[in-house]
C-alpha cells in the first residue's frame, strides 16, 4: 500500500520539486566527482606516456621489458578483487558482517597480490638497469603505472581501516557511506587499469 | 548490534532483503563474466596474427572501451534513471576533459616534433646530446 502511493507520488511530482535526494545518492555523487578529477590526473600521465613511449634513448623498449603473462595474472587479480568488492557491497546491504569481512579479506588479498606482482616487476626492471632515470619512456612508464600502484596501496589501507570501523563502530550510516565510497574507488581503479594494460602493456611497440 | 541496526534504519538506510541480494549477485556475476571475456579477447587480439596488423590497436581500443562500459554499468552502477542524470552529466564532462588532455597533448607534441627544423625529431636531439 505505502509502496504503491510512493510510486504514484514519484510519477506525479517533477524531480525538481521532490526535495533533497537520499543521502546515498548525494554521497555517491560527491565521491564520483572526486573520482572523475582523479581520472583526469591519470589522463595527464597517460598523455605523457603516449607522447614519450617511443623515446627510449637507446635503452630497452616496452616489448623487451614487459611480460604479458605477468600482466594477465595482474589483471585477473584486479578483476576478481572487483567482483569480491561487489560481493562485499551486497553483504553490507543485507548487514551481514561475516560475509562483509570475507569479501574484504578476499579483496585485500587480491589487491596485495596485484601489488606484489607489480613491485616484483619494478624491482626486476630496476635491477636490469631499466629504472625510471634510464629514458623518457621509462620515466613516463614508472610515473603512470606507479601512480596506479600507489592508488591501490592507499585503497588497501582504506579497506583495512574500514573493516576495523565496522567492528568498532558497527553499521552506522557514516560507516556505510564510507564503505560505499571505498567500493566506488576500487572499481574506478579497475577502470584505470583497463587503460594501463591496453595502452602500456598490450600496445607496447 | 541490534541497537545499531535500529539506529541505522531510523536514518532512512534500510537494509536490503534476500531478493536484492539475488539480483545484485546476478549483476555482479554478469559483470565478472563480461569483463573476463573482454580481457581474454584483448590479450588474444594483442598476440594474434589473424587480425590485420594496423587494425589491432583499433580492436584493442574498442575492447577496452567496452570493458570500461561493463565496469561502469555492472560495478559502478551508473544508470540512466532520474537519480543518475547528474552522474552521467559529470561522467560526460570527465570524458570530454580526458579526451582534450590526451588527444590535445598528442597533437601538439606531434606538431612540435615535426617542426624541429634541421633535426631528426627528438631522437636526433638525444643522439646529438650523447
Amino acid at each position: 500500500m505505502t509502496a504503491a502511493t510512493t510510486t504514484v507520488a514519484e510519477i506525479e511530482i517533477p524531480i525538481s520539486e521532490r526535495g533533497p535526494s537520499p543521502r546515498k545518492v548525494i554521497v555517491g555523487y560527491g565521491f564520483w566527482l572526486f573520482l572523475l578529477s582523479d581520472i583526469i590526473v591519470f589522463s595527464a600521465l597517460f598523455a605523457a606516456y603516449a607522447v614519450l613511449s617511443g623515446r627510449t634513448a637507446g635503452g630497452p623498449s616496452g616489448v623487451q621489458l614487459f611480460h604479458r603473462d605477468n600482466v594477465l595474472v595482474e589483471t585477473g587479480c584486479l578483476l576478481l578483487s572487483s567482483f569480491t568488492c561487489a560481493m562485499m557491497s551486497l553483504a553490507i546491504e543485507v548487514r551481514r558482517r561475516g560475509l562483509m569481512v570475507a569479501g574484504a579479506v578476499l579483496t585485500f588479498a587480491l589487491g596485495a597480490a596485484f601489488l606484489w606482482l607489480e613491485l616484483t616487476e619494478f624491482a626486476g626492471m630496476v635491477a636490469r638497469g631499466a629504472g625510471p632515470s634510464r629514458s623518457a619512456f621509462l620515466s613516463a612508464f614508472f610515473a603512470l603505472v606507479g601512480m596506479h600502484g600507489l592508488h591501490v596501496s592507499i585503497g588497501l589501507c582504506w579497506l583495512a581501516s574500514m573493516v576495523a570501523q565496522v567492528f568498532t563502530l558497527g553499521w552506522r550510516p557514516m560507516v556505510i557511506d564510507r564503505l560505499a565510497c571505498f567500493s566506488l574507488f576500487w572499481h574506478a581503479l579497475d577502470i584505470v587499469w583497463i587503460g594501463v594494460f591496453t595502452i602500456v602493456y598490450l600496445g607496447a611497440h | 548490534m541490534n541497537n545499531q541496526e535500529l539506529e541505522s534504519s531510523n536514518d532512512g538506510e534500510t537494509p536490503g532483503d534476500a531478493r536484492d541480494w539475488k539480483s545484485g549477485l546476478a549483476k555482479a556475476l554478469m559483470g565478472l563474466a563480461a569483463s573476463v571475456v573482454l580481457t581474454l579477447a584483448s590479450f588474444w587480439a594483442a598476440g594474434t596474427h589473424l587480425v590485420w596488423g594496423p587494425g589491432v590497436p583499433v580492436l584493442l581500443a574498442a575492447l577496452a572501451i567496452g570493458q570500461m562500459g561493463v565496469h561502469l554499468v555492472f560495478f559502478l552502477h551508473i544508470s540512466s534513471g532520474p537519480e543518475g542524470t547528474n552522474t552521467i552529466l559529470a561522467l560526460a564532462f570527465g570524458v570530454f576533459v580526458v579526451a582534450l588532455v590526451v588527444f590535445g597533448s598528442l597533437i601538439i607534441m606531434a606538431n612540435l616534433d615535426a617542426g624541429m627544423v634541421g633535426m631528426v625529431g627528438m631522437d636526433g636531439l638525444a643522439r646529438m646530446q650523447r
